[in-house]
């Protein structure tokens, strides 16, 4: 079986996979987080979204060997120092999430979408976050924590 | 009022693990030594099984058994039940067939359980089920609801002539018959209340584990009520007896009534982790939650409404087929019955109602309670009924109502369908909504979009919905197979924090936090001390779960009953201490006192003095630790009114939903941030509903056409709008906190607002989901019948 290394939330990680193995397996399986969501087979509902060098990724859509040598970030890494990032504490504060399950990956494409536009309309912001389905929330409080949480980020 | 007490905004304590990747969903969850499950299912809708040879499957890699049906009647695992008895008009019980978690000798729809591959790894009894050969001899099918009872449709069960589980009545024919007579206008509709897959983010999933050495079983599994699930593996599937069973429903990613139910896999799961001695995982993919979790809705309805010259309702009428898919699920023979057509009177004095309901089976995936169940198809009926009838009677569709309202002097109010209401002020939520939707200035607004080529509708929904699931004696005697109390078990620890636990679950509603406000608020303890733990056969009192928006109203009332006894034991523990007669001890804000001296004891003092007895009253029981059971009064009886208004573009048949204003009576709130996003919630799902989602099955073939979120529309961010939310309480007078409920109002309310603002914009009947074909079609098709 072929190796994969990789940095995960500033970690060095290396391990065996076959070649069908997915990100999200590796990051949930191998490494144990399980922060990283599966909510679906059809790379549909955005559940798995992580960082890879910087940008956010279907985790369930990429393999594990694609990530090879590359610099990844999952929810459990966005918090530092025992301090939320700003768009944990967004959403905490805006109740942007009621079952939990989709917020790893709306958190995730949130943050990615405020560093590509610091200041995103209620339009972007719904427009964005298409690729993340909800089942919980109808958006509306997803809506307000991303624009608190673009606010917090210093956008 | 407490900064964290009953009313407040208090954020979430269940938020900081579950943003921080730290939440135990059911795929979180491995233990020592675990293998994995996959499940052979039917590729056809209707066929019979010559037989299954499993042998090749067996020596693929890595596969620790192939199960099957054969093998699961030979150990005597039950067929799995539905708990609530239906009788016919004619007094007949309901016809329900045989449901067997692993088919026998029949499949009954696309996804039907075959086999269960158990494998150390998923993609080993993933590729091994591959490899299992099921010889079927394929039958016609039928999955359509409407013609499932029609002459020569494929029979399904052998032993149910004509796919007929119940042909239902509720009230009397003959005397609506008559009252329609002296009409003075009918108005009457065709409704096809469309099929919907709940789609819970968290698929369902099951991880089972025996121990040889005590013989316990424990089951992890995606449940809203975890007891009720360790009741039925025992006492009807026979899979473990209930002392040696655990049942553990951790966090759970959404339920939406989807998680109600005993389904074949975990039940299969559980079974196979005996007899292969090993802890076995089972996840859902998201393509099998499409076929085989419990679907909703799915009504074709006729139904009319009878009015004399003033716009009076002075008679209603509805004649429903519901689908139940190919077997009976847990509750399925409720919903479309006991919780539909009770709810047919809406806000309204229509003095007589008659009902009848046939549910049908098909070569679907059974049917079963999904957010609001039965209400919202009810919900639908009604207000669709009344907003066509003031268009044709030329009334303003806000004045039909006024003119209809149960007024507020005539609670409780009893309906000709059942249901006492035990109150409700509904013109004054009716106001408040209509000045929410700034109602006065639509016609400027319909003006201005027919300027931009437009057209803008609006749509009412004045809802009631009965939560608070239920009185058990009620119940009992409309045939369901349970009591529906609540327990809750409040327990001081010895250094004055508070354990409460719940029969309850949240899987999103919130209540860690909810039920927290509510003893730290009651008992005066600080709420960071107060810790609610539910979901766990082993920890705390039996309790029934969380649907039917019956947490708080239920569960919050037995909590609140735990606290009056740990208030009166305090009190005696108290007086004892501070040297006063009991009667003389008040209680407030966290102290005993001594009425009328400044002599007191907190609470947490209290908790120690029970604890550690030394100076203590003769004859009491130690410690600090209350359980009640709470059996509730009556239903509860939400109700609000929600206005949609949207525009449509004629050219593409796109609909914008420009402005959503709901105003809920909820009786009283503990948490308005967490209701206001169950309001949301609800909402999204009734405009995917309306606009979007609708579960399609192949007529010919049988097999799912919307099998995949590239196939189901789910509502995404940028198909809804902003919502406006307005509070209306009216305190309920029958439980401690005079709440009602609110997790299924948004999704009860939205379908009617959405389409009767819809068929306002564009001048024609329509069906759900107005999808931008079907409307441009239904648009095209009026100016062509024009032209
Ligand atoms: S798990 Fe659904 S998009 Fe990746
Ligand atoms: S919070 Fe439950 S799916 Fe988004």
């Amino acid at each position: 079986m072929p190796t994969v290394s990789m940095s995960v939330n500033g970690k060095q990680y290396s391990g065996e996979v076959e070649a069908r193995t997915l990100l999200s397996q590796f990051i949930r399986d191998q490494l144990g987080l399980t922060g990283t969501h599966i909510g679906c087979d059809t790379s549909q509902c955005g559940a798995c979204v992580v960082h890879v060098d910087g940008r956010s990724v279907k985790s369930c859509t990429t393999l594990a060997l694609q990530a090879d040598g590359a610099d990844v970030t999952t929810i459990e890494g966005l918090a530092k120092d025992g301090q939320l990032h700003p768009m944990q504490e967004a959403f905490r504060e805006n109740h942007g999430l009621q079952c939990g399950f989709c917020t790893p990956g709306m958190v995730m494409s949130a943050v990615d979408l405020v560093n590509n536009n610091p200041n995103p309309s209620e339009e972007t912001i719904r427009e964005n976050l298409d690729g993340n389905i909800c089942r919980c929330t109808g958006y509306h409080n997803i809506v307000k924590a991303v624009k608190a949480g673009a606010q917090g980020m210093g956008g | 009022m407490a900064d964290n007490g009953i009313g407040t905004r208090t954020v979430r304590k269940e938020d900081q693990r579950f943003l921080t990747g730290k939440g135990n969903y059911l795929d979180d969850i491995n233990r020592p030594g675990q293998a994995y499950a996959y499940f052979v299912r039917s590729p056809y809708a209707n066929a019979k099984i010559n037989g299954v040879d499993t042998s090749a499957a067996a020596a693929a890699p890595g596969v620790v058994a192939v199960l099957t049906g054969q093998e699961m009647a030979a150990d005597g695992i039950g067929p799995l039940i539905c708990g609530w008895m239906i009788s016919s008009k004619d007094g007949s019980p309901m016809n329900a067939p045989a449901h067997p978690a692993l088919a026998v000798d029949k499949v009954n729809y696309v996804g039907d359980h075959v086999a269960i591959v158990v494998a150390d790894t998923y993609n080993q009894a993933k590729d091994a089920a591959e490899l299992v050969e099921v010889d079927y001899d394929e039958l016609p099918s039928v999955t359509d609801t409407a013609g499932a009872a029609a002459a020569g449709a494929p029979q399904i069960h052998a032993d149910i002539p004509g796919n007929i589980c119940y042909d239902w009545e509720l009230g009397d024919k003959a005397v609506v018959d008559e009252a329609f007579s002296k009409a003075h206008h009918v108005t009457s509709l065709d409704m096809i209340n469309n099929r919907l897959i709940p789609n819970a983010m968290e698929p369902r999933a099951a991880v089972a584990e025996y121990d040889p050495g005590t013989e316990d079983m424990t089951l992890y599994t995606t449940s809203q009520n975890p007891h009720v699930c360790r009741l039925i593996m025992s006492a009807f599937l026979q899979v473990a007896p209930e002392h040696k069973l655990r049942v553990i429903a951790p966090d759970v990613g959404g339920g939406f009534g989807s998680k109600i139910f005993v389904y074949a896999e975990e039940t299969a799961t559980l079974w196979a982790s005996r007899r292969v001695n090993r802890p076995i995982k089972w996840v859902a993919e998201r393509s099998e939650s499409f076929l085989s979790d419990a679907h909703g809705r799915d009504h074709v309805t006729h139904a009319e409404m009878a009015m004399d010259e003033n716009g009076k309702f002075i008679a209603m009428r509805v004649s429903t087929i519901a689908n139940l898919g190919a077997y009976l699920s847990t509750f399925a023979s409720a919903v479309p019955t006991y919780l539909y057509a009770t709810l047919l009177a809406g806000q309204y004095t229509t003095p007589v109602i008659y009902a009848e309901v046939k549910g049908v089976y098909t070569n679907t995936s059974p049917v079963d309670a999904y957010r609001g169940a039965g209400r919202p198809e009810a919900t639908y009926v009604v207000e669709r009924l009344v907003e066509n009838a003031a268009r044709e009677m030329g009334l303003d569709p806000a004045e039909i109502r006024r003119r209809n309202f149960i007024p507020n002097d005539a609670f409780p109010y009893e309906t000709p369908v059942v249901h006492t209401y035990d109150c409700g002020d509904y013109p004054k939520a009716l106001e408040e909504a209509l000045k929410l939707a700034d109602y006065d200035g639509l016609a400027a607004r319909k003006a201005d979009a027919q300027s931009r080529g437009k057209l803008r509708g609006v749509g009412l929904s004045a809802y009631i919905e009965a939560c608070g699931i239920a009185p058990s004696a009620a119940v009992g005697a409309l045939g369901g197979g349970v009591g529906l109390w609540e327990a809750a078990q409040i327990r001081f620890n010895p250094t004055g924090n508070v354990t409460v636990l719940a029969g309850t679950h949240s899987h999103g509603q919130g209540h860690a936090t909810t039920f927290a406000q509510v003893v730290a608020d009651k008992l005066g303890v600080p709420y960071e001390n107060v810790e609610v733990v539910e979901g766990d056969t082993d920890k705390g009192p039996f309790g029934m779960g969380t649907y039917g928006s019956r947490s708080i109203a239920v569960g919050g009332s037995a909590i609140m009953k735990a606290a009056d006894k740990i208030i009166e034991k305090g009190k005696k523990i108290a007086a004892h201490a501070l040297e006063a007669a009991e009667e003389d001890i008040e209680f407030s804000g966290g102290n005993f006192s001594v009425a009328g001296t400044d002599k007191a004891m907190n609470i947490g003092e209290v908790a120690f003095a029970a604890y550690v007895p030394h100076n203590y009253p003769e004859g009491l029981e130690p410690g600090l630790d209350e359980t009640a059971f709470y059996d509730p009064l009556n239903f509860s009886f939400p109700s609000g009114v929600h206005i949609a208004e949207v525009e449509v573009d004629p050219d593409t048949g796109v609909v914008d939903i420009i402005k959503y204003s709901a105003v809920d009576d909820f009786g009283n709130v503990i948490n308005p941030m967490i209701v206001e996003g169950q309001v949301h919630g609800g909402i999204a799902q009734g405009v995917g509903q309306a606009l979007l989602e609708g579960c399609v099955y192949d007529d010919d073939s049988g097999q799912l056409v919307t099998g995949s979120y590239m196939d189901y529309a789910m509502p995404r961010a940028d198909d809804l709008p902003s919502i406006d939310i307005g509070m209306s309480p009216v305190p309920s007078p029958l439980n401690p906190l005079g709440v009602k409920g609110a997790g299924e109002a948004g999704a009860i309310a939205s379908p009617a607002a959405v389409i009767n603002a819809v068929t306002d914009a564009i001048g024609a009947d329509i069906d759900m989901p107005a999808t931008p074909l079907k409307v441009w079609q239904t648009l095209n098709s009026a100016k062509a019948a024009a032209e």
